[in-house]
């Protein structure tokens, strides 16, 4: 068996990696009565296919000869499958050799087409480090990758196949967009905005099927400008991905403690956007951030980095994996071991606002 | 009205017109070399050696083989060179030079602060540098792009790749071998520098590549194997790879010499990089002027 596409997957992500047409089908009847129970308690929103780029490529290459997709034997659970049956003369499976197509999307945008490269998030940005570094951001290919299952998301696979150094690996790379997609509309946005990008980007992608945090294409979207999605004034949740949705719940379980709470999608790490972290220091003063990521260079450090060179007082905290490699388990085990679900991310914001009462006292 | 260089069949072998041509690569395989030497002493070291085992192959490629035009370096249609071995790129700039993309002088700065031209290409910066290089292995991965674009767009470019005998230690080149092979991407042309020499030490005492032509043959390959400083078979091998109805790609395994030239670094690991001082400078450049001599080895 080989390393990548093992055929037995965890249960929780087998409607992706099955590679049906309908991602849907694949759930388990208990999956689906467990999760509209979910969503009748209030804790969990409708969760929805989010690997659209296939399609959404589709559509725009119907009109835009440019697009070419390439994947590295992932075409099913990225779902690049959708783009193929529709565009089969401008899809390339590479195999697995996942540096080799970066490269050879790099070839490809220099001739003038607009590649999007797919694979795990853990191969893209740790596997292919260079190959992004030296072909795709010093010569500004518009190459974009969608790197699919990071985090934690693959859950017991194991570390091999997780993505919790991405963003602090991508991010330290002059010329390259890092930017997160929480849900399929705001990736439908990424993608829009990509097409009209003369540079690489990384598109940080969960795991297949997220629960929804846009019910439709965000407005405005631009790479570098954080949207503001409550508005609050005892702390800040600073977050991006696979966060946003757990950070939203955590914020309507903290309201009905009387804790106000502003949560910002900061969907672009690379150029996070410090107008929006200023805002929170100079508003709140309590700003903790949250993603599916070490806690080493990845958001948090991006935030801390803007925080400090603020130089004003504040009370801040970065959440995400501790700088560990993660212990075994399915995904939701992880999240709750980890304090990535919304109950851990709350109970890390009654933490940190009750050290700055303590401090302020 | 831009003008396309290299339009004109190769004339075949015997002719006058071979003769002609072979002259003026001789003339302009010395200025290769010559520029080596030249701009090795402004940076104040150069990759001499790897450089000179491709002289002959520089020549051959720019004055007789690639399509392209230098007032539009940008031209869609032109014939595609990536320079795998970047570490070659000082002998690639004065032939761009030489051809109109840039003013000579302008190398006179090279590898000075802020200058275009460094020890490896930065298509940002050179005009007719078609991709960046410098970082082995990533080359032929770029070529095979390059050459599956032209099949999405129709174009009916040819997309040639030097690549050296030392990469072919990475795994990447073999990646793309074997890519280029499945997708039978015919019009890929891979040629290897094959100096025998990588850095420590020969290939194959450092890493064995032998048997190369039964390793690109497996991956699918049409191969043909060549003395790498013998015009007449280098400008036959070209005629051919434009001709040729093959559906595979093309590998082109050059046997060269590292240091040809210049009998003091012919197949001597330490001069990879060097630089030559004082008398041994114009020595050097007199060596070159009197063109290319026997092989002390095998003299």
């Amino acid at each position: 068996m080989t390393g990548k596409t093992e055929s037995a997957s965890p249960q929780e992500i087998s409607g992706v990696f099955r590679g049906s047409a309908d991602g849907a089908t694949a759930l388990s009847e208990t999956a689906l009565k467990e999760k509209a129970k979910k969503t009748e308690q209030g804790i969990a929103a409708r969760s929805i296919p989010t690997f659209i780029a296939g399609e959404e490529l589709a559509d725009l290459a119907d009109t835009d000869g440019r697009i070419v997709v390439l994947t590295a034997d992932l075409a099913s659970a990225g779902r690049t499958i959708d783009f193929a049956t529709r565009h089969p003369d401008r899809f390339f499976n590479i195999g697995v050799a996942e540096q080799n197509m970066v490269s050879v999307a790099a070839g490809m945008a220099s001739t003038g087409l607009r590649p999007f490269v797919s694979t795990f998030a853990a191969y893209l940005a740790l596997l292919c480090c260079e190959q992004v570094r030296t072909d795709l951001a010093y010569t500004q290919m518009p190459v974009v990758m969608l790197a699919h299952h990071s985090g934690m998301t693959l859950g017991y696979y194991g570390t091999s196949h997780h993505a919790l150094e991405d963003l602090s690996a991508m991010r330290g790379i002059a010329g390259l967009t890092v930017v997160s997609a929480c849900d399929a509309n705001e990736l439908r946005a990424i993608l829009r905005a990509c097409i009209g990008h003369d540079g690489p980007v990384y598109v940080r992608m969960g795991r297949g099927r997220d629960p929804e945090v846009y019910a439709d294409v965000p407005e405005n979207f631009a790479f570098g400008k954080a949207i503001r999605l409550t508005e609050g004034s005892d702390i800040a949740l600073i977050t991006t991905g696979s966060q946003v949705r757990p950070c939203l719940q955590a914020a309507e379980d903290l309201a009905g403690h009387g804790i106000s709470v502003r949560v910002v999608d900061m969907h672009t790490v690379s150029q996070a956007d410090a107008a929006e972290i200023k805002a929170a220091v100079d508003d709140i003063g309590t700003i903790l951030t949250v993603e599916e990521h070490n806690v080493t260079g990845g958001l948090g450090g991006a935030v801390a980095e803007v925080i400090a060179e603020y130089g004003k007082a504040v009370s801040f905290r970065r959440h995400g994996v501790p700088d560990v490699h993660v212990t075994l388990g399915p995904p939701a085990a992880l999240y709750a071991h980890y304090e990535l679900d919304a109950a851990g991310v709350a109970n890390r914001a009654r933490t940190l606002l009750q050290h700055t009462r303590g401090n302020s006292s | 009205m831009a003008v396309t260089h290299n339009t004109e069949p190769i004339p075949a072998r015997g002719t006058r017109e071979r003769g002609d041509l072979r002259r003026l690569l001789e003339e302009k395989a010395k200025l290769v070399r010559r520029e080596t030497v030249r701009l090795s002493r402004i940076a104040g070291a150069g990759h001499y050696t790897g450089t000179f085992s491709c002289a002959e192959l520089f020549a051959a490629l720019y004055y007789a083989q690639l399509r392209f035009r230098p007032d539009d370096p940008g031209w869609a249609d032109r014939d595609r060179f990536v320079l795998s071995k970047g570490h070659a790129a000082i002998g690639l700039y004065p032939v761009l030079a030489d051809l109109g993309f840039f003013e000579t002088g302008l190398l006179d700065d090279y590898t000075r602060l802020h200058s275009s031209f460094g020890d490896h290409p930065d298509m940002r910066k050179v005009p007719g540098a078609d991709f960046s290089s410098g970082s082995l292995g990533h080359g032929l991965s770029v070529s095979l792009g390059m050459a599956l674009a032209a099949r999405v767009t129709a174009s009916s470019y040819l997309t040639y790749c030097m690549l050296g005998d030392g990469e072919l230690a990475e795994g990447q080149v073999w990646s793309a071998a074997m890519a280029a092979g499945h997708y039978k991407a015919a019009n890929l042309v891979a040629i290897v520098d094959r100096n025998q020499l990588s850095i420590d030490g020969t290939t194959e005492t450092v890493m064995g590549v032998e048997p190369l032509h039964d390793k690109f043959a497996a991956f699918r390959w049409d191969v043909r194997r060549i003395d790498g400083h013998d015009y007449d078979q280098i400008l036959d091998t070209f005629a051919y790879a434009r001709d040729r109805s093959d559906e595979r790609p093309l590998c082109v395994i050059a046997d060269t010499i590292k240091g040809r030239g210049v009998q003091r670094m012919e197949l001597d690991k330490d001069w990879h990089v060097g630089n030559l001082m004082g008398a041994d400078y114009d020595d050097v450049m007199s060596e070159i002027d009197a063109g290319l001599q026997p092989v002390r080895s095998l003299a």
